[in-house]
């Protein structure tokens, strides 16, 4: 089994990180997966984060369908095989 | 001609040109629609809007369409009532009830963003519409893609009431149930959003659907005789009308139209789902977000988007927010429906049951004009109102048995007190 997971990515910040839409990055915790991204691609990590350890407020990050604000947030633990979705908040009603 | 500018987003003010486009590329905030109103100046008056349709195409100007409507030609100019029997019974002196619970065609504040979200997409030449819906806009849309002819998919949560399904599939829309609550249906919609070529009314239309939520705010104006009420009450779902609301008040300000009376607007939630409101009563910026556990389905939205804009429109206005529970909220329905003659779904039961407690905590004076914004009609959500009312046995044909069933009538029913005089 592989050790990593898989992280779906919007169309608005595929051309950041090379037009993927999803990208198998190795991590325990979705910090660690979102801080390698980062690490990797600058341009990506500008955009996801606002300052040094806060998601922008206009971007939701689910791990297997579930908001991290319901669990640990960026501590929220992973293992081998979850699907972390990074996702636009867009309003409706 | 259109006094549309461009799209600029609410946070960095990047300026877009106008599209199909709902966030900004740089930051992730919101767009939304620019207009240029020193060119409106003069020409968008009382007059010119007064010698418009009577439907919410009457404010075209503040509109970001760019030709003639395409959709909703008799949505919108719902009643203003005077709550004059609702104000005695709350003690305060000036109540008016905006109620959308009567809007065209399908009895929601909803038919005016839908009105202008449709008139985009064909503009843009979309042939799909579509919507993440707690139960109103997927009836709307549904309605209005009917009427205009284009292909619908409305995707809802799966524990719907009965009224707002069958409400919608009659007009033939592609109906997909999501197992889960609203905050699913509309995260899986941004994905859908993102694969194919529609047009989701509240996720790439968003900056032109949410500008039609305006006209509620327009409406509540002109029909109080282009003055603005001091307070003004609101539900708070995804978030959309609250800020909205704000945004007519200030432009028809900035336009002249009416004095700027410093209106202060609230926010009104139920116990079950109530992000923002704790968020104000915490003092956060930010809402934490929520499972939604209320029977005000329609409002059960535990990720607000726009709950961040929800709560810096309320702070800066000077108002508040509130929240009711379950049985407040159905007392509150029935309150407005014995007062007013007026028949709300639970989310408009919130609304009032959070004016009253707003009244009560002594946040709105009583002796100070309020508007009470009802977004939506109880004969869509009636499963909820039952076991709230005293029901009579069915008797025969014969005068004995009515002449028994009135005397008892009597006593499980009060009389209500005659219409107050207007004092305004």
């Amino acid at each position: 089994m592989s050790d990593t997971v898989t992280v779906r990515i919007p169309s608005a910040l595929r051309p950041q990180i090379g037009d993927q839409e999803s990208l198998d990055v190795a991590g325990g915790t979705v910090g660690e997966v979102l801080g390698s991204l980062n690490t990797q691609y600058p341009d990506f990590g500008k955009r996801l984060y606002k300052g040094e350890n806060e998601i922008n407020r206009f971007i939701n990050i689910y791990v297997n369908d579930e908001d991290i604000r319901f669990m640990e947030n960026l501590q929220t633990p992973l293992k081998p095989g979850d699907e972390v979705s990074i996702v636009p908040a867009i309003a409706g009603g | 001609m259109s006094y549309v500018k461009s799209l600029r987003c609410k946070e960095c003010h990047t300026d877009y040109a106008l599209g199909p486009l709902t966030v900004c590329d740089n930051d992730f905030g919101p767009l939304e629609v620019a207009y240029d109103y020193e060119a409106m100046k003069g020409k968008v008056t009382r007059a010119s809007i007064e010698a418009g349709p009577r439907s919410l195409w009457r404010y075209k100007d503040l509109l970001p369409i760019e030709g003639e409507p395409k959709a909703g030609f008799n949505s919108g100019f719902t009643p203003l009532i005077k709550a004059d029997r609702l104000a005695a019974e709350l003690g305060v002196k000036e109540l008016y009830i905006k109620d959308d619970s009567a809007n065209y065609p399908s009895f929601s504040y909803k038919d005016r963003v839908v009105s202008v979200a449709l008139t985009k997409a064909i503009e843009f030449g979309f042939d799909t519409v579509g919507c993440a819906s707690t139960g109103n806009l997927a009836h709307s849309v549904a309605a209005h893609a009917a009427a205009a002819g284009l292909r619908a998919f409305v995707m809802i949560p799966d524990d719907l009431e009965e009224g707002k399904v069958v409400g919608s599939l009659v007009f033939g829309p592609r109906m997909v149930k999501i197992k889960g609550n609203y905050d699913d249906v509309n995260r899986l919609c941004s994905q859908i959003a993102d694969k194919y070529n529609w047009a989701i009314v509240n996720v790439n239309l968003r900056p032109y659907y949410t500008e039609g939520a305006k006209t509620h705010g327009f409406e509540i104006a002109e029909q109080m005789g282009w003055r603005l009420p001091q307070h003004t009450v609101s539900p708070v779902a995804g978030g959309t009308i609250l800020p909205k609301i704000y945004k007519a008040y200030k432009e028809f300000i900035t336009l002249g139209l009416v004095e700027d009376n410093s209106p202060k607007i609230y926010g009104a939630q139920a116990d079950g789902c109530n992000p923002v409101v704790k968020a104000l009563r915490e003092g956060q910026e930010l809402f934490h977000p929520q499972k939604p556990n209320t029977i005000a389905k329609s409002i059960a939205i535990g990720n607000p988007a726009d709950g961040y804009y929800v709560i810096q429109d309320i702070k800066e206005s000077g108002g508040w927010g509130e929240s009711a529970s379950d049985q407040e909220i159905l007392d509150a329905v029935k309150l407005l429906a014995r007062t007013e003659g007026i028949f709300t779904e639970p989310a408009g039961g919130t609304t009032l049951a959070c004016t009253i407690k707003l009244i009560q905590s002594g946040k709105i004076p009583r002796d100070e004009s309020i508007c009470v914004c009802i977004t939506g009609n109880g004969l869509k959500t009636v499963e909820v109102m039952q076991g709230q009312f005293a029901t009579s046995p069915a008797i025969n044909a014969k005068m004995s048995e009515f002449n028994e069933l009135v005397s008892q009538l009597e006593e499980t029913h009060t009389t209500p007190s005659p219409r107050p005089t207007p004092t305004a």
